[in-house]
C-alpha cells in the first residue's frame, strides 16, 4: 500500500495555492503584492503552481518607497517580464509630488508613506483584493491575523472584528469600496520559506547572499552606508562581508555579518540563529505596537 | 524561572510533517505560559524575543518574566491582560513542525475555540490540578468532540501544587472518564505537568516516578497523524476553471481543466468521476500539476483535472467517485455555533458557504440548544445566541453535495453569512444525508 502523506512543505504549499485560487474563485479583480522579496518569490511561485498552464489572473504590484535596494528593483523587474505578468509600480516619490502623500516635518522613512500611496492603487485600479506574503511568525499582531484579512473603505484593519475563519472556508464578500488582503504565506515559518526557495531552486535577489558593503553603526546595528542618511562624524562606518535577512528600505534594514553564500548556507544560518529575522528592522523596533499601528492604517 | 541546563541543539534536519493542534483551558489555568514553556524549552524562542519579555517585565510584570506575553500580541491585550483572539505560533522539533492555534479562555470562548480548532489534529485541555475538572472542562472536551479533532490530550497542570499526587493525578483522570464515552473522541491522553516550572512539558520530571507515559512534546512528536484526513470517497470541489484561451499555442489551445484541492479520497488517470450537480458520468483524462502529470492524487492535494467528455463545469461544481456517494438535499440537518450578537431566529436568510460554493438559505427550524455542561439537547428554543451550540434545520436554494461532518470535514461543513454586513456569523456540521446521489440508467442524477 502506497502511503498518502505530505510532508510540511507540501502542506503549506497546497494550502496556500488552494488559497490563491479562492481569491481567483471570489474577487473580481484581484492584484499580487510583489517586491522581489524572499516571500513575494514564493508567493509568485504559488500562484504559477496555482493558474498555470493559464495566464496568472492578477497584475503584480509594487510600492516603491524610492528608497529600495536598486538590486532589488532590478531583480522584480526581470522576474515578472521572465512571467510574463503585467508590473504595476506607483511610487512614494510621485505621490507626495500629487500630493497623496505628505511627509512630517523631517521624516524620511518612506514606511509610513506607503500607506496612502498602497491604499491611492487600489483605488486607482479598483482593486478588491490584494494578496501579500506576510506571515504569522514575522510579528506579534500578523499573528492575530486572518487568511482573508477584511479592511474597510479607509483601508483598516480592526483586530478586534475579525471574521472568524474555520475549516477551509473563506468569507471574501464585501461591499463597495471595502478590500480584502489575502497571505497564503500565513502558517510559513522563515525557515520554510528558504527551504521551499531551495526545493523549486528559486532565483533570489544577490543582496540575500554574502557580499562586501560600506556600514554604519547606527542604533545598536549595522544599516547600509548611503546618500540619503549620510554617516554622521560620530558614527562608525566599516567595510563589512554581509548579507540582508530580511528587506525593507536602505535606511531602515539591518545587516548581518555573515559568510552566506548560497540557499543551503542561509538555511544553516537559520536554524543557528538566535535572533528573528525582524530583530533586524529598525521600523519594527520603534515600539512594541508599531506593527500593530501600521496595520490598522492600512499598511499591508 | 529560566534555566538553560536542559536541551537540545536547535532544530537543522526538514521536520517530516505538520501537527495542528490548539490549547483550552479557562482564564488563569495558564495555557500562554504551557505554549511559553514549549517554545522556551525547545529553542524555539529567539534572544529579541526574550528580550522583549524582560522589558515588559520591568514594565508591567513588577520584574516578573511573564511567559503569556509571547502569545498576547496586541497591546489592548498586553494592557488589559486579557486574549483577544485566535493567535498562531509556530515551532519545529528535528520530528515535526507544530501549529499552535491559542484561543483565550473567557467570554466568546466558543466561537475561538471554533475558529482555532476547525482543522486541529488535537487539542489539549488545560485542567488545574487543585481544582480538577470544572464545567469550562467539560465544556471544551464536548466542543473538541463536536469538531471531531482526532486527539485529546488532557494536560493536568500546576500539579506541583498538590505535591505531584498520584491520587490526585488518578481523581481526575477518573472525572474525566466518567464522561468520555458519551462524546466521539477516541484518543486521549492524560499528562501531569508544571508548565511554569517545566516539568513533563519538554523534558520528563523526577516529581513523577508513577507516570510512565511521554512528556507533552514527546507525545505531540509522535502522536499518529497520517490517518487524519478522509481517503475513502473521492470529492474534488472545483475552485477555478482553468482555460488558458491561448491561441497561438495548440497545446494550449484546447486545454481545458478544473483546479482545485482534493477534499477526499484518491484520484488516477482513467477513473471515472460524475460531475455533480450536472449528474454526467465521465473519466479523468490527466492529473496536471505544474511540476508534470502524475499518476494519482490523494487529499489534501490541489491539482488540475483533464477530464475526457468536454462537460460543462464551473465553480461550486463537484466531481466524485463512485466507490463511495455523498448526499444530495436541499433539506439540510445540522450542528451549528452560532458566533454573532445578532441572534439566530427561525425564518432568517443567510448566505451558506460549502466548498466552493455560495447558496442562498433559510431557518426553517432550530430543532434544540445543546447544553455543553450536561451535554443534553434543550429542545425548541425561541432562537440562539452568541457562543451558542444547537441543531437546526436549513432549507437551501438549490440541493448541497455534500457528506456527513463526521465522514469528511471538508465536505461536511459550512458557514453561514449574514447579507447586507457580510459578517460570518455561524460555523456549521452537518448530519449525514437521508439521501445519497442515485444511479439511474447510468446515469446520476440528484
Amino acid at each position: 500500500m502506497p502511503s498518502y502523506h505530505l510532508d510540511h512543505l507540501q502542506h503549506l504549499e497546497t494550502e496556500a495555492i488552494h488559497l490563491m485560487r479562492e481569491v481567483a474563485g471570489e474577487f473580481e479583480r484581484p492584484a499580487l503584492l510583489f517586491s522581489g522579496g524572499k516571500d513575494s518569490l514564493c508567493l509568485l511561485r504559488l500562484a504559477e503552481k496555482a493558474f498555470r498552464p493559464s495566464e496568472l489572473p492578477t497584475p503584480l504590484l509594487n510600492i516603491d518607497t524610492g528608497h529600495h535596494f536598486p538590486e532589488l528593483n532590478e531583480f522584480r523587474d526581470r522576474r515578472a517580464q521572465q512571467l510574463g505578468a503585467k508590473l504595476i509600480v506607483r511610487t512614494v516619490e510621485d505621490a507626495i509630488a500629487r500630493g497623496i502623500a505628505a511627509p512630517a516635518p523631517g521624516e524620511i522613512s518612506r514606511n509610513r508613506l506607503q500607506i496612502p500611496v498602497l491604499l491611492a492603487a487600489i483605488e486607482e485600479f479598483r482593486f478588491d483584493c490584494c494578496i501579500g506574503g506576510a506571515r504569522r511568525d514575522e510579528e506579534k499582531a500578523r499573528a492575530k491575523e486572518r487568511f482573508f484579512s477584511f479592511r474597510d473603505s479607509f483601508g483598516q484593519w480592526d483586530p478586534k472584528n475579525q471574521r472568524p475563519e474555520i475549516w477551509n472556508l473563506y468569507n471574501g464578500r464585501l461591499n463597495p469600496g471595502e478590500n480584502m488582503r489575502v497571505f497564503p504565506l500565513s502558517n510559513w515559518t522563515e525557515m520554510d520559506v528558504w527551504e521551499y526557495i531551495r526545493r523549486e531552486r528559486l532565483e533570489v535577489p544577490s543582496i540575500y547572499f554574502s557580499h562586501h558593503r560600506r556600514a554604519v553603526r547606527r542604533g545598536g546595528q549595522w544599516l547600509p552606508a548611503n546618500h540619503l542618511v549620510p554617516p554622521r562624524p560620530h558614527e562608525e562606518v566599516r567595510e563589512l562581508t554581509v548579507r540582508v535577512r530580511t528587506i525593507g528600505d536602505i535606511i531602515s534594514t539591518g545587516l548581518v555579518e555573515s559568510p552566506a553564500e548560497d540557499v543551503d548556507d542561509i538555511i544553516a544560518e537559520i536554524a543557528a540563529a538566535r535572533v528573528t529575522e525582524r530583530g533586524s528592522r529598525a521600523d519594527d523596533r520603534a515600539s512594541e505596537a508599531a506593527m500593530e499601528d501600521r496595520k490598522k492604517a492600512g499598511y499591508f | 524561572m529560566f534555566t538553560d541546563d536542559t536541551l537540545s541543539a536547535p532544530p537543522v534536519a526538514i521536520p517530516v510533517d505538520i501537527l495542528r493542534f490548539n490549547t483550552c483551558g479557562s482564564v488563569d489555568d495558564g495555557k500562554s505560559t504551557l505554549i511559553g514553556r514549549l517554545l522556551y524549552d525547545s529553542k524555539s524562542l529567539m534572544e529579541d524575543q526574550l528580550e522583549a519579555l524582560e522589558r515588559s517585565a520591568d514594565i508591567t510584570g513588577g520584574g516578573q518574566i511573564n511567559l503569556a506575553n509571547l502569545t498576547d500580541g496586541l497591546r489592548a491585550e498586553r494592557e488589559q491582560g486579557i486574549t483577544i483572539d485566535v493567535a498562531y505560533r509556530y515551532f519545529a522539533t528535528p520530528r515535526r513542525k507544530f501549529i499552535i492555534a491559542d484561543t483565550p479562555g473567557h467570554v466568546q470562548y466558543t466561537r475561538n475555540m471554533v475558529t482555532g480548532a476547525s482543522l486541529s489534529n488535537l487539542s489539549i485541555i488545560l485542567v488545574d490540578a487543585r481544582t480538577g475538572v470544572i464545567e469550562q472542562s467539560r465544556r471544551h472536551t464536548a466542543l473538541a468532540s463536536l469538531l471531531r479533532i482526532p486527539h485529546l490530550v488532557v494536560a493536568i497542570n500546576k500539579m506541583d501544587l498538590v505535591g505531584w499526587s498520584e491520587a490526585r493525578f488518578l481523581e481526575i483522570r477518573a472525572q474525566f472518564e466518567e464522561f468520555l464515552p458519551r462524546l466521539a473522541i477516541k484518543d486521549v491522553k492524560f499528562i501531569p505537568l508544571s508548565a511554569l516550572n517545566g516539568d513533563n512539558v519538554v523534558t520528563p520530571s523526577a516529581a513523577t516516578p508513577w507516570y510512565a507515559g511521554p512528556t507533552l512534546l514527546g507525545h505531540l512528536e509522535s502522536v499518529h497523524i497520517a490517518s487524519d484526513w478522509n481517503l475513502s470517497g473521492f470529492r474534488f470541489p472545483v475552485q477555478w476553471v482553468n482555460r488558458p484561451h491561448n491561441p497561438t499555442n495548440p497545446a494550449l489551445h484546447d486545454f481545458r481543466g478544473f483546479s482545485g484541492q482534493i477534499a477526499g479520497g484518491i484520484v488516477r488517470p482513467g477513473q471515472k468521476v460524475v460531475a455533480l450537480p450536472a449528474g454526467i458520468a465521465t473519466r479523468v483524462k490527466q492529473i496536471w500539476t505544474y511540476d508534470g502529470p502524475v499518476s494519482e492524487a490523494f487529499c489534501p492535494q490541489s491539482v488540475t483535472l483533464v477530464l475526457e467528455h468536454d462537460i460543462d463545469l464551473s465553480r461550486g461544481s463537484m466531481l466524485i467517485g463512485l466507490d463511495d456517494l455523498p448526499g444530495a438535499s436541499s433539506d439540510l440537518h445540522a450542528e451549528i455555533c452560532w458566533m454573532h450578537p445578532r441572534p439566530l431566529r427561525p425564518g432568517k436568510k443567510y448566505f451558506l458557504k460549502h466548498t466552493t460554493q455560495t447558496v442562498q438559505v433559510a431557518v426553517t427550524e432550530i430543532t434544540h440548544r445543546l447544553n455543553l455542561s450536561t451535554f443534553d439537547p434543550e429542545p425548541g428554543p425561541a432562537e440562539l445566541v452568541v457562543n451558542d451550540l444547537g441543531q437546526v434545520r436549513l432549507r437551501a436554494a438549490r440541493p448541497l453535495v455534500f457528506d456527513s461532518y463526521a465522514d469528511n470535514r471538508l465536505t461536511g461543513s459550512f458557514i453561514l453569512i449574514e447579507p447586507g454586513t457580510n459578517a460570518t456569523v455561524a460555523a456549521g456540521m452537518l448530519h449525514p444525508p437521508r439521501e445519497v446521489v442515485k444511479a439511474e440508467n447510468g446515469d446520476y442524477v440528484i
